[in-house]
């Protein structure tokens, strides 16, 4: 069991049960939390690198458990949640979740949202300067950004929103960090600035604009930038 | 981004722009006001017009008389006229303004001449000038036009200038209503020579006018009064441009003026003195009627003054009311002056008698000497001589008491015995004093008629049976003729005297009654919670005070009509609406619609009018006396008030419902997806990985998955049946089958169905002998026992005990499902079989959305039998029984 320690909060004996087959033969060790008292003991005494939460549990909200936890500790955290619960997604994440997955979901998504919210980690301890993801390669200490390994200009604001993206590569970022990180605004009204920049970001990098591949819409939440086959530090 | 918000010190008030809006919703009202006949209104009016009709104005005539002045009718020619109403009246034909075809052809403007003309018997308003009320209110600008004699609280004034009183007048408040008015200007000169030239009167009538009403100086005041009134009106417009555009504005001091108004036709002077003066100190004021003993002594149209006087002020905008006082009238005006802050009384000179002021004192002396601070203008009668009030009849209908003769007779003859007594025993001869007890009893007793009958009597019989020579109506004794004459004299006034005494005793245990019947009345409103029982109460109340027949007619449900009460003639449903949409009093009585036998009040709210009450006295009398107009005003207020409180009351369980029922819906939408979606969850999970990752996996771990797929599947699967069945339930569409069946078997099937979802807890049966056959749904009641032993088992911790029995009872068999579980609070033990309830809502909650228990008591009730949920009495744990009643059973010999 060397790929990590996860602790999988839900209340759903067959998903826990699910969960653990599947994170057991990645090699993960899995921890089971059914309650909230249970999974803050947990994050206590086993220290986890990955928290699954989900948000409805039987004895407390799962928005406070997060609280909790985030108060403890800096481990990432994965939620867990219906796909009808845009806000709550959102709440989430502005409490300090890395990123979500919508229930029902599938093994490979959830794996690949495990693998970015651990690298993640990783690369928080010592980030390597250029970041490689299919035909983009970006070098954030020159901050140059290549396409087909043809230089690409982009004006100072879709750079630094690109820059975001590749920071947190994988992960759902929401309207209100990308507003904050490249404006230092948090109004509602400048999402729409956003939308803008995205759109002509989607224009330089992405084959096809209309679908993009690479920078995705997660609906009511934000964006997020893919993770294509060949990625690399 | 820090924007600041501009400061706005002079804000219109909200009601001051609330006024503007409803005025751009009105019609406009523009007045062209002459000083006299003949200065060319309508002229003015109509070239006017034309010019609006060239800028494309959609402009008609909804009447225009033209005198047959030529330059006039000229005018006329070309612009849409709609035509006029013929109203058949006393064998002639009276033309009338169309005033629905004009709301139906609904015009940009309308021209309507004379607007003091009284409209035809039978019209929907009695006067023109209440029509074009109408026209504005539907947002048709009006054009109209008028004289300033006609301007009712200057018709004294022209009446004083020109000696000819009209009776067409306008209240003044139409012309404060117009949006402008234009003078029709003409120097006196002028005018007359227009007149010589025959322009405006043809023939002999011009030279008679020319004669009377015409002259210079008549002419001079007329178009003075004409152009002070105007500036009047453009002094208001300019108030209410500064209060509507938020200037602020220095208010004159708080005057307030009163006016005391009696039963006297004269009164009316005051009332427009009162108006006046009140316009020119821009001073609120009010009319006032005291009601003192003598009030109960005034005849119909005596009362029907006072009415119209009251009235008259309420039309000038003044307030008008009336109030009990006592026989110190200026001490009551005073104080009610005193308590609200009036500064200026007006009243009119006393035509009482210098006799009865003698008596009396004047009211006029007395408010003088004792108002202090508070200014008197004592206003002279015009016409006081002309005016003389009829003298008073001597007495009323109501005392003729005829059924008081008898006892009356009895108490004289038996004064006459006492004193045959006492004259016996004492030979006192003046027994006048006794006779004077009987008299003064009559008073008291019987009022003023038979206590002069009384005084009649006791003086004959004192002078029969005891003023010598004895047994005689003659008198020998010339002092006897002066003790009788005395004691004649003395008995008028006592009865007199006694009499009033009574009357105001009557007056007061009236008012204490009135106000005990109303204190009553706002008790038993307190009390009511539905409109239904409103309308008895009130009604009630009505018939009790006021002896009136009464009916409240509410608003259907859209708030727009009255709801179509039988009985009731076209005349009152018309009245009845108009009153409802208008806010006016209708009907019997009142300006508008008269012709109904109704009076309709509306029942008024500050959000605005919520019913009408009807009132109605058989035959033909007249208007209601003002202290019952009050008193029906006030029950009409207390009746609105109530129906205001039921309908708020109403509004907020309904808002207090729907939320609970939105909160049920959205409780029930996160069920739904959790229970589907949980499951789903699991399925996809394992299958996805499987897929996936399907080499990575020992068999173990590969059966696990496999295991959680089929188990969720079997999950979902029932909660979808359940949903389907509670469906099926919920339209009725259910049917059981009735076939015969072995509960042991029905019971061994659903164990067979759940045993995978109870492997791991120990499972008991338990049956007594004799269980009959059955006719039952064999599908139905297994599902009823699968979801109880899917409840159980899902509840009560793994490893505890579920037992099923079953028992013969005489009249019925229950089935039971023990678990023990945590069971059940004891609040929700009636609430769980209810649809999408659990015991603890929302997300956090195991899965299963309590629909189970619904099915269960729809299938059992569907069968004809019983379901209910109990806790277990000796350790925790829940009993969940089914009771099946004897005529499900079948009896043996059916069997075979």
């Amino acid at each position: 069991m060397d790929a990590g320690r996860i602790l999988v909060v839900d209340d759903e004996v067959p998903i826990r049960r699910l969960l653990r087959t599947t994170l057991g033969a990645h090699r993960f060790e899995v921890l089971e939390a059914g309650n909230a008292a249970h999974a803050l003991q947990a994050v206590r005494e086993r220290g986890p690198d990955l928290v699954l939460l989900d948000l409805g549990l039987p004895d407390r909200d799962g928005l406070d458990l997060l609280r909790d936890i985030r108060a403890l500790s800096p481990v990432p955290v994965i939620v867990l949640s219906s796909r009808d619960g845009e806000a709550g997604k959102v709440q989430a994440l502005d409490e300090g979740a890395d990123d979500y997955v919508t229930k029902p979901f599938g093994a490979e998504e959830l794996m690949a949202r495990i693998r970015a919210a651990l690298r993640h980690r990783l690369q928080q301890q010592g980030a390597r300067p250029v970041y490689r993801n299919g035909r983009l390669a970006v070098d954030l200490v020159r901050r140059q950004v290549l396409l087909d390994d043809a230089e690409l200009h982009l004006s100072p604001k879709e750079y630094e929103i690109l820059q975001q993206l590749v920071l947190h590569a994988g992960k759902v970022l929401t309207h209100r960090h990308l507003l904050r990180a490249v404006w230092g605004s948090e109004l509602e009204a400048d999402v729409q600035y956003l939308r803008v920049y995205i759109r002509q970001l989607r224009a330089k990098l992405e084959a096809d604009p209309e679908r993009p591949a690479l920078i995705v819409t997660e609906p009511g939440v934000g964006y997020r930038l893919k993770e294509l086959q060949q990625t690399s530090w | 981004m820090n924007s600041t918000v501009p400061s706005e010190p002079h804000r219109p008030s909200p009601e001051a722009l609330l006024e503007r809006v409803q005025r751009e919703q009105h019609g406009k009202l523009k007045v062209f006001l002459g000083a006299a006949p003949g200065v060319g209104k309508t002229y003015e009016m109509l070239s006017s017009a034309r010019k609006k009709q060239r800028d494309g104005v959609d402009v008609v005539i909804g009447i225009v008389e033209t005198h047959g002045r030529r330059e006039t009718m000229a005018l006329v020619e070309g612009l849409p006229l709609i035509p006029r109403r013929r109203v058949p009246y006393e064998g002639r034909e009276l033309e009338e303004m169309d005033l629905d075809a004009i709301l139906a052809r609904r015009p940009q403007l309308v021209l309507v001449d004379e607007l003091a003309h009284t409209n035809a018997p039978g019209s929907r308003h009695p006067k023109r000038y209440l029509d074009v009320q109408e026209l504005l209110a539907a947002g048709i600008d009006v054009w109209s036009t008028i004289n300033i004699q006609h301007l009712e609280s200057l018709n004294d004034i022209v009446a004083g200038i020109t000696r000819v009183r009209v009776r067409e007048t306008v209240p003044d408040a139409i012309l404060d209503l117009a949006d402008e008015v234009e003078v029709i200007d003409i120097t006196p000169t002028e005018l007359i020579e227009r007149l010589r030239e025959g322009k405006v009167y043809q023939g002999e009538a011009g030279e008679r006018a020319l004669q009377g009403y015409f002259n210079t100086g008549n002419l001079t005041a007329l178009r003075e009064l004409a152009l002070r009134r105007t500036a009047a009106q453009v002094d208001e417009q300019l108030r209410h441009h500064r209060r509507t555009h938020g200037i602020e504005e220095v208010w004159p001091a708080g005057d307030r003026v009163l006016v005391c108004v009696n039963e006297s036709p004269g009164a009316q002077a005051l009332v427009r003195h009162a108006k006046r003066l009140a316009d020119r100190l821009d001073a609120p004021w009010t009319a006032l009627y005291l009601e003192t003993a003598r009030s109960l002594q005034l005849d119909e149209a005596q009362r029907d003054q006072v009415a119209e006087n009251l009235r008259l002020a309420e039309r000038l905008d003044g307030n008008a009311l009336s109030i009990a006082g006592s026989s110190d009238i200026a001490g009551d005006l005073l104080a009610y002056a005193r308590e609200h802050n009036i500064s200026h009384i007006v009243t009119g000179k006393s035509q009482r008698s210098r006799w009865f002021e003698l008596r009396h004192g004047s009211v006029v002396d007395q408010l003088v000497r004792r108002a202090r601070n508070i200014s008197i203008h004592v206003v002279a009668d015009p016409q006081a001589e002309s005016r003389r009030l009829p003298r008073r009849a001597f007495a009323r209908p109501g005392d003729w008491n005829l059924a008081a003769i008898l006892p009356v007779t009895l108490l004289v003859a038996a004064a006459t015995g006492l004193g045959w007594l006492l004259h016996a025993a004492t030979q006192v001869h003046n027994v006048a004093l006794i006779y004077l007890a009987a008299v003064m009893i009559s008073a008291t007793r019987y009022g003023m008629v038979p206590s002069l009958y009384a005084a009649l009597a006791s003086s004959g019989a004192y002078n029969f049976f005891f003023l010598g020579p004895r047994y005689t109506f003659t008198v020998a004794d010339p002092a006897n003729v002066l003790s009788l004459v005395f004691f004649i004299a003395v008995s008028v006034v006592v009865s007199q005297l006694m009499a009033r005494l009574r009357q105001q005793a009557l007056a007061t245990r009236e008012q204490a009654y009135d106000s005990a019947e109303l204190l009553n009345f706002t008790r038993r409103l307190a009390g009511l919670r539905k409109l239904e029982d409103l309308q008895a109460v009130t009604t009630g109340q009505v018939a009790r005070i006021l002896d009136l027949q009464a009916l409240l007619l509410l608003p259907d449900d859209d708030g727009k009509r009255l709801s179509a009460e039988s009985g009731l003639d076209d005349k009152d449903l018309a009245a009845a609406q108009w009153s409802f949409e208008k806010g006016e009093a209708t009907g019997r009585g009142a300006d508008t619609l008269p012709g109904a036998s109704r009076l309709w009040l509306p029942l008024r709210t500050p959000s605005g009018i919520v019913g009408v009450l009807g009132a109605q006295r058989d035959g033909r009398g007249a208007l209601l006396e003002p202290s019952e107009r009050r008193m029906l005003d006030t029950i009409a207020d207390l009746a609105a008030i109530t129906i205001e409180r039921i309908r708020l009351a109403k509004q907020i369980d309904q808002a207090r419902m729907l939320a609970e029922t939105e909160q049920l819906r959205s409780a029930l939408l996160t069920s739904i997806s959790h229970d589907l979606r949980t499951p789903l969850a699991s399925i996809m999970g394992s299958i996805s990985s499987l897929r996936s990752y399907g080499a990575m996996y020992d068999d173990a771990q590969r059966e696990e998955l496999l295991t959680t797929a089929q188990d969720e599947t079997e999950r979902m699967h029932r909660f979808v049946g359940n949903l389907l069945d509670m469906t099926r339930l919920d339209a009725g569409a259910l049917q059981p089958k009735r076939e015969t069946c072995e509960l042991q078997e029905i019971v061994g099937s659903a164990l067979q169905r759940t045993a995978r979802l109870l492997e791991r807890h120990q499972v008991s049966t338990a049956y007594s002998h004799e269980l009959p056959m059955l006719t039952l749904d064999f599908v139905l009641m297994e599902q009823v026992l699968v979801n109880l032993l899917e409840n159980a088992g899902k509840y009560a911790p793994e490893g505890t005990r579920i037992e099923i029995s079953a028992q013969r009872h005489r009249y019925a068999v229950s089935i039971e499902v023990r678990d023990e579980g945590p069971g059940i609070p004891e609040a929700d033990l009636q609430r769980i079989f209810d649809p999408f309830f659990r015991i603890r809502g929302g997300d956090r909650q195991r899965a299963g959305i309590g629909l189970g228990l619904a099915v269960c008591r729809g299938f059992v009730d569907a069968m004809g039998g019983r379901i209910r949920a109990r806790n277990r009495r000796e350790r925790s744990g829940s009993i969940f029984e089914i009771e099946l009643p004897s005529s499900l059973f079948v009896s043996p010999a059916e069997a075979a």
